[in-house]
Protein backbone atom coordinates (compact mmCIF):
# COMPACT_ATOMS: atom_id res chain seq x y z
CA UNK A 1 0.00 0.00 0.00
CA UNK A 2 1.26 3.46 -0.92
CA UNK A 3 -0.23 6.59 0.66
CA UNK A 4 0.90 8.85 -2.19
CA UNK A 5 -0.82 6.67 -4.79
CA UNK A 6 -3.92 6.37 -2.63
CA UNK A 7 -4.21 10.11 -2.12
CA UNK A 8 -3.64 10.80 -5.81
CA UNK A 9 -6.23 8.34 -7.09
CA UNK A 10 -8.83 9.52 -4.56
CA UNK A 11 -8.33 13.11 -5.68
CA UNK A 12 -8.52 11.96 -9.31
CA UNK A 13 -11.80 10.15 -8.64
CA UNK A 14 -13.21 13.44 -7.34
CA UNK A 15 -11.84 15.25 -10.41
CA UNK A 16 -13.51 12.75 -12.75
CA UNK A 17 -16.71 13.14 -10.75
CA UNK A 18 -16.85 16.89 -11.49
CA UNK A 19 -16.71 16.14 -15.21
CA UNK A 20 -20.32 14.94 -15.24
CA UNK A 21 -21.72 18.20 -13.86
CA UNK A 22 -19.25 19.76 -16.32
CA UNK A 23 -20.89 17.88 -19.17
CA UNK A 24 -24.26 19.06 -17.88
CA UNK A 25 -23.17 22.71 -18.01
CA UNK A 26 -21.42 22.21 -21.36
CA UNK A 27 -24.60 20.80 -22.94
CA UNK A 28 -27.01 22.87 -20.84
CA UNK A 29 -25.69 26.12 -22.24
CA UNK A 30 -25.97 24.82 -25.78
CA UNK A 31 -29.56 23.68 -25.26
CA UNK A 32 -32.51 25.99 -25.66
CA UNK A 33 -33.70 27.83 -22.55
CA UNK A 34 -36.77 25.62 -22.25
CA UNK A 35 -34.65 22.44 -22.06
CA UNK A 36 -31.64 23.39 -19.94
CA UNK A 37 -33.01 21.90 -16.72
CA UNK A 38 -33.81 18.61 -18.44
CA UNK A 39 -30.12 18.27 -19.32
CA UNK A 40 -29.00 19.08 -15.79
CA UNK A 41 -31.58 16.72 -14.27
CA UNK A 42 -30.63 13.91 -16.64
CA UNK A 43 -26.94 14.25 -15.78
CA UNK A 44 -27.54 14.23 -12.01
CA UNK A 45 -29.97 11.32 -12.37
CA UNK A 46 -27.30 9.41 -14.28
CA UNK A 47 -24.77 10.09 -11.49
CA UNK A 48 -27.22 8.71 -8.93
CA UNK A 49 -28.37 5.70 -10.96
CA UNK A 50 -24.96 4.51 -12.13
CA UNK A 51 -23.40 5.09 -8.68
CA UNK A 52 -25.87 2.55 -7.27
CA UNK A 53 -25.70 0.18 -10.23
CA UNK A 54 -21.89 0.16 -10.03
CA UNK A 55 -21.73 -0.66 -6.33
CA UNK A 56 -24.50 -3.27 -6.53
CA UNK A 57 -23.34 -5.22 -9.60
CA UNK A 58 -21.76 -3.01 -12.32
CA UNK A 59 -18.27 -3.14 -10.84
CA UNK A 60 -18.48 -6.90 -10.54
CA UNK A 61 -19.59 -7.29 -14.17
CA UNK A 62 -16.79 -5.03 -15.38
CA UNK A 63 -13.89 -5.91 -13.14
CA UNK A 64 -14.97 -9.04 -11.29
CA UNK A 65 -13.17 -12.34 -11.93
CA UNK A 66 -13.72 -13.37 -15.55
CA UNK A 67 -16.39 -15.99 -16.19
CA UNK A 68 -14.40 -17.50 -19.06
CA UNK A 69 -13.60 -16.34 -22.62
CA UNK A 70 -13.00 -12.75 -21.45
CA UNK A 71 -16.57 -11.65 -22.19
CA UNK A 72 -17.88 -10.54 -18.81
CA UNK A 73 -16.94 -10.45 -15.14
CA UNK A 74 -18.78 -12.72 -12.75
CA UNK A 75 -20.97 -11.88 -9.79
CA UNK A 76 -18.31 -12.66 -7.17
CA UNK A 77 -17.97 -8.98 -6.20
CA UNK A 78 -21.68 -8.24 -6.19
CA UNK A 79 -22.53 -5.58 -3.61
CA UNK A 80 -18.74 -5.05 -3.32
CA UNK A 81 -18.32 -8.40 -1.61
CA UNK A 82 -14.60 -8.70 -0.86
CA UNK A 83 -13.87 -5.22 -2.22
CA UNK A 84 -12.52 -3.41 0.82
CA UNK A 85 -9.74 -1.38 2.34
CA UNK A 86 -6.96 -3.73 1.30
CA UNK A 87 -5.55 -3.62 -2.23
CA UNK A 88 -6.97 -5.99 -4.81
CA UNK A 89 -4.77 -8.93 -5.75
CA UNK A 90 -5.44 -8.18 -9.45
CA UNK A 91 -5.71 -4.42 -9.91
CA UNK A 92 -3.77 -1.45 -8.54
CA UNK A 93 -1.70 -3.19 -5.87
CA UNK A 94 -0.69 0.00 -4.07
CA UNK A 95 -4.12 1.47 -3.25
CA UNK A 96 -7.20 0.20 -1.40
CA UNK A 97 -9.50 -1.80 -3.67
CA UNK A 98 -12.31 0.59 -2.75
CA UNK A 99 -10.35 3.51 -4.18
CA UNK A 100 -9.79 1.71 -7.49
CA UNK A 101 -13.50 0.81 -7.54
CA UNK A 102 -14.73 4.38 -6.99
CA UNK A 103 -12.24 5.79 -9.52
CA UNK A 104 -13.67 3.38 -12.11
CA UNK A 105 -17.22 4.25 -10.99
CA UNK A 106 -16.74 7.84 -12.15
CA UNK A 107 -15.90 6.61 -15.67
CA UNK A 108 -19.02 4.46 -15.74
CA UNK A 109 -21.03 7.51 -14.65
CA UNK A 110 -19.77 10.01 -17.18
CA UNK A 111 -20.11 7.70 -20.19
CA UNK A 112 -23.95 7.60 -20.42
CA UNK A 113 -24.04 11.29 -19.40
CA UNK A 114 -22.02 12.15 -22.51
CA UNK A 115 -24.87 10.83 -24.65
CA UNK A 116 -27.62 13.15 -23.42
CA UNK A 117 -26.48 15.87 -25.81
CA UNK A 118 -27.50 13.81 -28.82
CA UNK A 119 -31.17 13.47 -27.92
CA UNK A 120 -31.44 16.79 -26.05
CA UNK A 121 -34.92 18.27 -25.98
CA UNK A 122 -36.96 15.24 -26.93
CA UNK A 123 -36.48 12.17 -24.69
CA UNK A 124 -38.93 11.25 -21.93
CA UNK A 125 -37.32 11.28 -18.51
CA UNK A 126 -38.77 7.86 -17.65
CA UNK A 127 -37.25 6.46 -20.83
CA UNK A 128 -33.88 7.98 -19.98
CA UNK A 129 -33.86 6.31 -16.56
CA UNK A 130 -34.56 2.83 -17.97
CA UNK A 131 -32.29 3.30 -20.97
CA UNK A 132 -29.38 4.46 -18.78
CA UNK A 133 -29.58 1.41 -16.51
CA UNK A 134 -29.80 -0.99 -19.45
CA UNK A 135 -27.09 0.74 -21.46
CA UNK A 136 -24.59 0.91 -18.65
CA UNK A 137 -25.21 -2.77 -17.84
CA UNK A 138 -25.22 -4.17 -21.38
CA UNK A 139 -22.89 -1.82 -23.25
CA UNK A 140 -20.50 -0.09 -20.83
CA UNK A 141 -19.86 -2.93 -18.40
CA UNK A 142 -18.98 -5.56 -21.04
CA UNK A 143 -16.73 -3.21 -23.04
CA UNK A 144 -14.96 -2.08 -19.85
CA UNK A 145 -14.41 -5.75 -19.00
CA UNK A 146 -13.05 -6.62 -22.45
CA UNK A 147 -10.49 -3.83 -22.32
CA UNK A 148 -9.61 -3.28 -18.66
CA UNK A 149 -11.01 -6.29 -16.81
CA UNK A 150 -8.63 -9.01 -15.72
CA UNK A 151 -8.82 -11.67 -18.45
CA UNK A 152 -10.77 -9.39 -20.80
CA UNK A 153 -10.33 -10.58 -24.38
CA UNK A 154 -9.52 -7.23 -26.03
CA UNK A 155 -6.82 -6.48 -23.50
CA UNK A 156 -5.35 -9.79 -24.64
CA UNK A 157 -4.90 -8.83 -28.31
CA UNK A 158 -2.53 -6.00 -27.47
CA UNK A 159 -4.82 -3.03 -28.09
CA UNK A 160 -4.00 0.07 -26.03
CA UNK A 161 -6.49 2.44 -24.41
CA UNK A 162 -4.90 4.34 -21.56
CA UNK A 163 -7.89 6.18 -20.12
CA UNK A 164 -10.93 5.14 -22.11
CA UNK A 165 -10.86 6.53 -25.64
CA UNK A 166 -12.98 3.60 -26.76
CA UNK A 167 -14.54 2.42 -23.54
CA UNK A 168 -15.87 5.88 -22.74
CA UNK A 169 -15.81 8.12 -25.81
CA UNK A 170 -16.27 5.89 -28.84
CA UNK A 171 -18.88 3.76 -27.08
CA UNK A 172 -20.91 6.81 -26.03
CA UNK A 173 -20.34 8.65 -29.31
CA UNK A 174 -21.52 5.76 -31.46
CA UNK A 175 -24.46 4.96 -29.19
CA UNK A 176 -25.45 8.63 -29.15
CA UNK A 177 -25.54 8.62 -32.94
CA UNK A 178 -27.76 5.53 -32.95
CA UNK A 179 -30.18 7.11 -30.48
CA UNK A 180 -30.21 10.44 -32.34
CA UNK A 181 -31.12 8.66 -35.57
CA UNK A 182 -33.77 6.40 -34.00
CA UNK A 183 -35.46 9.12 -31.93
CA UNK A 184 -35.58 11.45 -34.93
CA UNK A 185 -34.97 15.10 -35.52
CA UNK A 186 -36.19 17.88 -33.25
CA UNK A 187 -39.35 19.59 -34.48
CA UNK A 188 -38.31 22.44 -36.75
CA UNK A 189 -34.80 21.07 -37.40
CA UNK A 190 -33.16 23.05 -40.20
CA UNK A 191 -36.23 25.35 -40.33
CA UNK A 192 -35.70 27.42 -37.20
CA UNK A 193 -32.90 28.61 -34.97
CA UNK A 194 -31.44 26.24 -32.38
CA UNK A 195 -28.88 28.75 -31.17
CA UNK A 196 -27.23 28.00 -27.80
CA UNK A 197 -29.11 29.84 -25.07
CA UNK A 198 -26.25 30.52 -22.63
CA UNK A 199 -22.67 30.19 -23.85
CA UNK A 200 -21.07 31.31 -20.57
CA UNK A 201 -22.56 28.17 -18.99
CA UNK A 202 -21.09 26.11 -21.82
CA UNK A 203 -17.73 27.75 -21.15
CA UNK A 204 -17.99 26.85 -17.46
CA UNK A 205 -18.78 23.26 -18.44
CA UNK A 206 -15.79 23.17 -20.79
CA UNK A 207 -13.53 24.50 -18.04
CA UNK A 208 -14.76 21.88 -15.54
CA UNK A 209 -14.20 19.19 -18.16
CA UNK A 210 -10.63 20.33 -18.80
CA UNK A 211 -9.92 20.39 -15.06
CA UNK A 212 -11.54 17.02 -14.45
CA UNK A 213 -9.74 15.46 -17.39
CA UNK A 214 -6.41 15.72 -15.52
CA UNK A 215 -7.92 13.24 -13.07
CA UNK A 216 -9.40 11.17 -15.87
CA UNK A 217 -6.13 10.77 -17.79
CA UNK A 218 -3.34 11.23 -15.25
CA UNK A 219 -5.31 9.29 -12.66
CA UNK A 220 -5.50 6.36 -15.06
CA UNK A 221 -1.81 5.73 -14.32
CA UNK A 222 -3.21 4.53 -10.94
CA UNK A 223 -0.02 5.75 -9.31
CA UNK A 224 1.46 9.10 -8.40
CA UNK A 225 4.52 8.86 -10.60
CA UNK A 226 6.21 9.61 -13.89
CA UNK A 227 3.54 8.03 -16.05
CA UNK A 228 0.87 10.19 -14.42
CA UNK A 229 3.05 13.21 -15.13
CA UNK A 230 3.34 12.22 -18.79
CA UNK A 231 -0.43 11.79 -19.09
CA UNK A 232 -1.03 15.11 -17.34
CA UNK A 233 1.19 17.06 -19.72
CA UNK A 234 0.09 15.31 -22.94
CA UNK A 235 -3.52 15.95 -21.90
CA UNK A 236 -3.00 19.67 -21.46
CA UNK A 237 -0.94 19.98 -24.64
CA UNK A 238 -3.39 18.13 -26.87
CA UNK A 239 -6.32 20.15 -25.50
CA UNK A 240 -4.50 23.39 -26.20
CA UNK A 241 -3.57 22.37 -29.75
CA UNK A 242 -7.11 21.25 -30.52
CA UNK A 243 -8.70 24.42 -29.12
CA UNK A 244 -6.49 26.51 -31.39
CA UNK A 245 -7.07 24.23 -34.39
CA UNK A 246 -10.88 24.42 -34.12
CA UNK A 247 -10.82 28.20 -33.62
CA UNK A 248 -8.54 28.66 -36.64
CA UNK A 249 -10.78 26.47 -38.80
CA UNK A 250 -13.75 28.65 -37.84
CA UNK A 251 -11.82 31.81 -38.37
CA UNK A 252 -10.97 30.73 -41.91
CA UNK A 253 -14.28 29.07 -42.85
CA UNK A 254 -16.88 31.12 -40.92
CA UNK A 255 -15.16 34.46 -40.43
CA UNK A 256 -14.50 34.55 -36.68
CA UNK A 257 -13.23 32.39 -33.82
CA UNK A 258 -16.02 31.73 -31.31
CA UNK A 259 -16.19 30.74 -27.67
CA UNK A 260 -18.28 27.68 -28.56
CA UNK A 261 -15.64 26.78 -31.15
CA UNK A 262 -12.60 27.04 -28.91
CA UNK A 263 -14.36 25.17 -26.08
CA UNK A 264 -15.55 22.44 -28.47
CA UNK A 265 -12.03 22.16 -29.87
CA UNK A 266 -10.54 21.75 -26.40
CA UNK A 267 -13.02 18.98 -25.59
CA UNK A 268 -12.25 17.26 -28.92
CA UNK A 269 -8.54 17.38 -28.08
CA UNK A 270 -9.15 15.97 -24.60
CA UNK A 271 -11.16 13.13 -26.12
CA UNK A 272 -8.50 12.32 -28.68
CA UNK A 273 -5.59 12.25 -26.22
CA UNK A 274 -7.52 10.04 -23.78
CA UNK A 275 -6.46 6.64 -25.18
CA UNK A 276 -2.97 7.91 -25.99
CA UNK A 277 -1.96 10.07 -23.02
CA UNK A 278 0.07 7.42 -21.22
CA UNK A 279 1.73 5.98 -24.32
CA UNK A 280 2.85 8.99 -26.40
CA UNK A 281 5.37 11.79 -25.93
CA UNK A 282 4.42 15.39 -25.24
CA UNK A 283 5.48 16.45 -28.73
CA UNK A 284 3.31 13.70 -30.26
CA UNK A 285 0.31 15.00 -28.34
CA UNK A 286 0.45 18.21 -30.39
CA UNK A 287 -0.43 16.69 -33.79
CA UNK A 288 -2.96 14.45 -32.03
CA UNK A 289 -4.73 17.53 -30.66
CA UNK A 290 -4.30 19.59 -33.80
CA UNK A 291 -5.82 16.95 -36.07
CA UNK A 292 -8.60 16.28 -33.54
CA UNK A 293 -9.60 19.96 -33.67
CA UNK A 294 -9.69 19.92 -37.45
CA UNK A 295 -11.54 16.65 -38.07
CA UNK A 296 -14.07 17.17 -35.29
CA UNK A 297 -14.81 20.65 -36.66
CA UNK A 298 -15.36 19.09 -40.08
CA UNK A 299 -17.51 16.28 -38.65
CA UNK A 300 -19.77 18.77 -36.87
CA UNK A 301 -20.03 21.43 -39.57
CA UNK A 302 -19.82 19.37 -42.77
CA UNK A 303 -20.51 15.68 -42.12
CA UNK A 304 -23.61 16.20 -39.98
CA UNK A 305 -25.50 18.39 -42.47
CA UNK A 306 -24.40 16.08 -45.27
CA UNK A 307 -25.83 12.97 -43.61
CA UNK A 308 -28.79 14.83 -42.11
CA UNK A 309 -28.97 13.28 -38.62
CA UNK A 310 -29.90 15.53 -35.70
CA UNK A 311 -27.18 14.86 -33.11
CA UNK A 312 -28.35 17.97 -31.28
CA UNK A 313 -25.19 18.89 -29.36
CA UNK A 314 -22.67 16.91 -31.43
CA UNK A 315 -21.84 13.99 -29.19
CA UNK A 316 -20.88 11.85 -32.17
CA UNK A 317 -18.94 14.63 -33.90
CA UNK A 318 -16.81 15.35 -30.84
CA UNK A 319 -16.68 12.14 -28.77
CA UNK A 320 -17.24 9.56 -31.51
CA UNK A 321 -14.94 11.05 -34.12
CA UNK A 322 -12.43 12.37 -31.56
CA UNK A 323 -12.31 8.97 -29.85
CA UNK A 324 -11.83 7.09 -33.12
CA UNK A 325 -9.01 9.42 -34.12
CA UNK A 326 -7.40 9.13 -30.68
CA UNK A 327 -7.50 5.34 -30.81
CA UNK A 328 -5.87 5.29 -34.25
CA UNK A 329 -3.40 7.98 -33.15
CA UNK A 330 -2.34 5.74 -30.27
CA UNK A 331 -1.49 3.12 -32.88
CA UNK A 332 0.57 5.72 -34.77
CA UNK A 333 2.44 7.60 -32.04
CA UNK A 334 2.82 5.15 -29.12
CA UNK A 335 6.37 4.56 -27.91
CA UNK A 336 7.81 1.98 -25.53
CA UNK A 337 10.24 4.69 -24.42
CA UNK A 338 7.31 6.51 -22.79
CA UNK A 339 5.59 3.47 -21.31
CA UNK A 340 7.35 0.13 -21.11
CA UNK A 341 3.95 -1.52 -20.64
CA UNK A 342 2.81 -0.16 -24.02
CA UNK A 343 4.10 -0.78 -27.52
CA UNK A 344 5.70 1.08 -30.40
CA UNK A 345 3.33 2.58 -32.96
CA UNK A 346 3.30 2.67 -36.74
CA UNK A 347 5.66 5.67 -36.87
CA UNK A 348 8.26 3.60 -35.04
CA UNK A 349 7.79 0.78 -37.54
CA UNK A 350 5.44 -1.50 -35.61
CA UNK A 351 2.35 -2.46 -37.63
CA UNK A 352 1.00 -4.85 -35.01
CA UNK A 353 -0.28 -2.20 -32.62
CA UNK A 354 -2.02 -0.19 -35.33
CA UNK A 355 -3.75 -3.35 -36.52
CA UNK A 356 -4.83 -4.18 -32.95
CA UNK A 357 -6.26 -0.67 -32.59
CA UNK A 358 -8.31 -1.15 -35.77
CA UNK A 359 -9.69 -4.47 -34.57
CA UNK A 360 -10.43 -2.87 -31.22
CA UNK A 361 -12.37 -0.05 -32.92
CA UNK A 362 -14.29 -2.34 -35.27
CA UNK A 363 -15.39 -4.65 -32.46
CA UNK A 364 -16.48 -1.94 -30.05
CA UNK A 365 -18.22 0.18 -32.68
CA UNK A 366 -20.18 -2.81 -33.95
CA UNK A 367 -21.08 -3.95 -30.45
CA UNK A 368 -22.18 -0.48 -29.25
CA UNK A 369 -24.17 0.07 -32.43
CA UNK A 370 -26.08 -3.19 -32.34
CA UNK A 371 -26.76 -3.39 -28.62
CA UNK A 372 -27.79 0.27 -28.36
CA UNK A 373 -30.21 -0.28 -31.24
CA UNK A 374 -31.77 -3.28 -29.46
CA UNK A 375 -31.97 -1.49 -26.10
CA UNK A 376 -33.57 1.53 -27.75
CA UNK A 377 -36.27 -0.66 -29.29
CA UNK A 378 -36.94 -2.35 -25.94
CA UNK A 379 -37.33 0.90 -24.00
CA UNK A 380 -39.36 2.43 -26.82
CA UNK A 381 -41.76 -0.51 -26.63
CA UNK A 382 -41.94 -0.29 -22.83
CA UNK A 383 -42.54 3.41 -22.19
CA UNK A 384 -41.96 5.24 -25.49
CA UNK A 385 -38.71 7.12 -25.98
CA UNK A 386 -39.93 10.42 -27.33
CA UNK A 387 -42.17 12.98 -25.67
CA UNK A 388 -45.34 13.99 -27.50
CA UNK A 389 -45.26 16.94 -29.88
CA UNK A 390 -46.93 19.38 -27.52
CA UNK A 391 -44.48 18.63 -24.70
CA UNK A 392 -41.52 19.02 -27.04
CA UNK A 393 -42.75 22.43 -28.17
CA UNK A 394 -43.40 23.68 -24.63
CA UNK A 395 -40.05 22.23 -23.53
CA UNK A 396 -38.89 19.38 -21.33
CA UNK A 397 -38.25 21.57 -18.27
CA UNK A 398 -41.91 22.34 -17.82
CA UNK A 399 -43.40 19.14 -19.17
CA UNK A 400 -41.01 16.55 -17.66
CA UNK A 401 -39.92 18.33 -14.49
CA UNK A 402 -42.54 21.02 -13.74
CA UNK A 403 -39.83 23.65 -13.46
CA UNK A 404 -38.39 26.41 -15.56
CA UNK A 405 -34.81 27.67 -15.42
CA UNK A 406 -35.49 31.34 -15.91
CA UNK A 407 -38.44 33.39 -14.82
CA UNK A 408 -39.65 36.01 -17.25
CA UNK A 409 -41.42 38.16 -14.69
CA UNK A 410 -39.44 38.82 -11.49
CA UNK B 1 -52.63 52.96 -41.02
CA UNK B 2 -53.05 49.99 -38.71
CA UNK B 3 -51.02 48.57 -35.85
CA UNK B 4 -51.06 44.78 -35.85
CA UNK B 5 -50.24 42.87 -32.69
CA UNK B 6 -49.90 39.11 -33.07
CA UNK B 7 -49.36 36.69 -30.19
CA UNK B 8 -47.95 33.43 -31.56
CA UNK B 9 -46.16 30.27 -30.44
CA UNK B 10 -42.40 30.86 -30.07
CA UNK B 11 -41.47 28.03 -32.43
CA UNK B 12 -43.53 29.64 -35.20
CA UNK B 13 -41.59 32.91 -35.19
CA UNK B 14 -39.10 31.97 -37.90
CA UNK B 15 -41.85 30.76 -40.19
CA UNK B 16 -44.01 33.84 -39.69
CA UNK B 17 -41.04 36.17 -40.15
CA UNK B 18 -40.07 34.45 -43.38
CA UNK B 19 -43.65 34.50 -44.68
CA UNK B 20 -44.00 38.21 -43.92
CA UNK B 21 -40.72 38.95 -45.66
CA UNK B 22 -42.11 37.08 -48.66
CA UNK B 23 -45.00 39.55 -48.66
CA UNK B 24 -42.61 42.49 -48.53
CA UNK B 25 -43.24 43.23 -44.86
CA UNK B 26 -39.82 43.62 -43.30
CA UNK B 27 -40.24 45.87 -40.29
CA UNK B 28 -41.41 44.40 -37.05
CA UNK B 29 -40.80 44.41 -33.32
CA UNK B 30 -40.62 41.07 -31.51
CA UNK B 31 -40.72 40.41 -27.79
CA UNK B 32 -40.88 37.49 -25.42
CA UNK B 33 -44.09 37.52 -23.43
CA UNK B 34 -45.96 35.26 -21.05
CA UNK B 35 -49.54 34.50 -21.77
CA UNK B 36 -52.51 32.40 -20.99
CA UNK B 37 -55.15 31.79 -23.58
CA UNK B 38 -57.30 28.75 -24.23
CA UNK B 39 -54.21 26.54 -23.85
CA UNK B 40 -54.04 27.56 -20.15
CA UNK B 41 -50.79 27.61 -18.17
CA UNK B 42 -48.78 24.81 -16.58
CA UNK B 43 -48.32 24.12 -12.90
CA UNK B 44 -44.77 24.34 -11.63
CA UNK B 45 -43.51 22.70 -8.43
CA UNK B 46 -40.57 23.90 -6.34
CA UNK B 47 -39.67 21.61 -3.44
CA UNK B 48 -43.26 20.54 -3.20
CA UNK B 49 -44.69 24.05 -3.34
CA UNK B 50 -47.11 24.18 -6.24
CA UNK B 51 -47.29 27.34 -8.29
CA UNK B 52 -50.40 26.78 -10.31
CA UNK B 53 -51.42 28.60 -13.42
CA UNK B 54 -47.88 29.32 -14.53
CA UNK B 55 -48.10 31.23 -17.77
CA UNK B 56 -46.70 29.86 -21.00
CA UNK B 57 -44.07 31.58 -23.12
CA UNK B 58 -45.34 33.25 -26.28
CA UNK B 59 -43.89 35.64 -28.79
CA UNK B 60 -45.45 39.02 -29.51
CA UNK B 61 -45.07 40.52 -32.96
CA UNK B 62 -45.89 44.17 -33.57
CA UNK B 63 -46.15 45.55 -37.08
CA UNK B 64 -47.25 48.95 -38.34
CA UNK B 65 -48.67 48.81 -41.88
CA UNK B 66 -50.46 50.99 -44.43
CA UNK B 67 -54.07 50.07 -45.27
CA UNK B 68 -53.22 48.10 -48.43
CA UNK B 69 -50.97 45.78 -46.41
CA UNK B 70 -53.41 45.00 -43.60
CA UNK B 71 -55.25 42.00 -45.06
CA UNK B 72 -52.04 40.62 -46.53
CA UNK B 73 -50.32 40.77 -43.15
CA UNK B 74 -53.25 39.19 -41.31
CA UNK B 75 -53.59 36.42 -43.89
CA UNK B 76 -49.89 35.68 -43.87
CA UNK B 77 -49.60 35.51 -40.08
CA UNK B 78 -52.75 33.39 -39.77
CA UNK B 79 -51.38 30.90 -42.25
CA UNK B 80 -47.78 30.77 -41.04
CA UNK B 81 -48.54 30.70 -37.30
CA UNK B 82 -51.10 27.91 -37.68
CA UNK B 83 -50.44 24.89 -35.44
CA UNK B 84 -53.75 23.09 -35.88
CA UNK B 85 -54.21 23.07 -32.13
CA UNK B 86 -55.45 25.42 -29.42
CA UNK B 87 -52.91 27.99 -28.32
CA UNK B 88 -51.85 28.91 -31.85
CA UNK B 89 -52.30 32.57 -31.00
CA UNK B 90 -54.29 35.69 -31.67
CA UNK B 91 -54.07 38.79 -33.85
CA UNK B 92 -55.23 42.23 -32.74
CA UNK B 93 -55.62 45.04 -35.23
CA UNK B 94 -55.65 48.63 -33.96
CA UNK B 95 -56.07 51.95 -35.68
CA UNK B 96 -52.80 53.83 -35.86
CA UNK B 97 -52.99 57.62 -35.58
CA UNK B 98 -49.48 58.70 -36.28
CA UNK B 99 -46.03 57.40 -37.17
CA UNK B 100 -42.88 59.50 -36.85
CA UNK B 101 -39.50 58.45 -38.17
CA UNK B 102 -37.02 59.60 -35.57
CA UNK B 103 -34.15 60.04 -37.99
CA UNK B 104 -35.81 62.37 -40.50
CA UNK B 105 -38.88 63.63 -38.70
CA UNK B 106 -41.11 62.31 -41.53
CA UNK B 107 -44.67 61.59 -40.52
CA UNK B 108 -47.55 59.35 -41.60
CA UNK B 109 -47.57 56.70 -44.35
CA UNK B 110 -44.13 57.58 -45.70
CA UNK B 111 -42.58 57.02 -42.29
CA UNK B 112 -44.05 53.56 -41.90
CA UNK B 113 -41.31 51.69 -43.73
Amino acid sequence: MNTGDTAWVMVCAALVFIMTPGVAFFYGGMARRKNVLSILTQCFAIICLVSLQWVLFGYSLSFGPDTGYGIIGGLDWIGLKGVGQDPSSVYAGTIPHLVFMIFQAMFAIITPALMVGAFAGRMKFSALVIFTLLWTTFVYDPIAHWVWGSGGWLGGIGALDFAGGIVVHVSSGISALVVAILIGKRIGYEKQSFAPHNLPITFLGGALLWLGWFGFNAGSAIEAGGLAANAFVTTNTAAAAAGIAWALMEWKMDGAPTVLGIVSGVVAGLVAITPACGFVSVLSSMPIGLIAGIICYLAVTKLKPLLGYDDALDVFGVHGIGGIWGTLATGLFAAVAINSGGADGLLLGNTKLFFAQMVYLAVCITYALVVTWVLYKIVDALVGMRVDKQSELIGLDLTQHNESAYTVLE
Amino acid sequence: MKYIIAIIQPHKLEEVKRALEGEDIHLMTVSNVLGQGRQKGRTQVYRGAKESGGLLKKVKLEIAVNEDFVERAIGTITKAAQTGEIGAGKIFVLDLNEVVRVGSGERGSVAIN
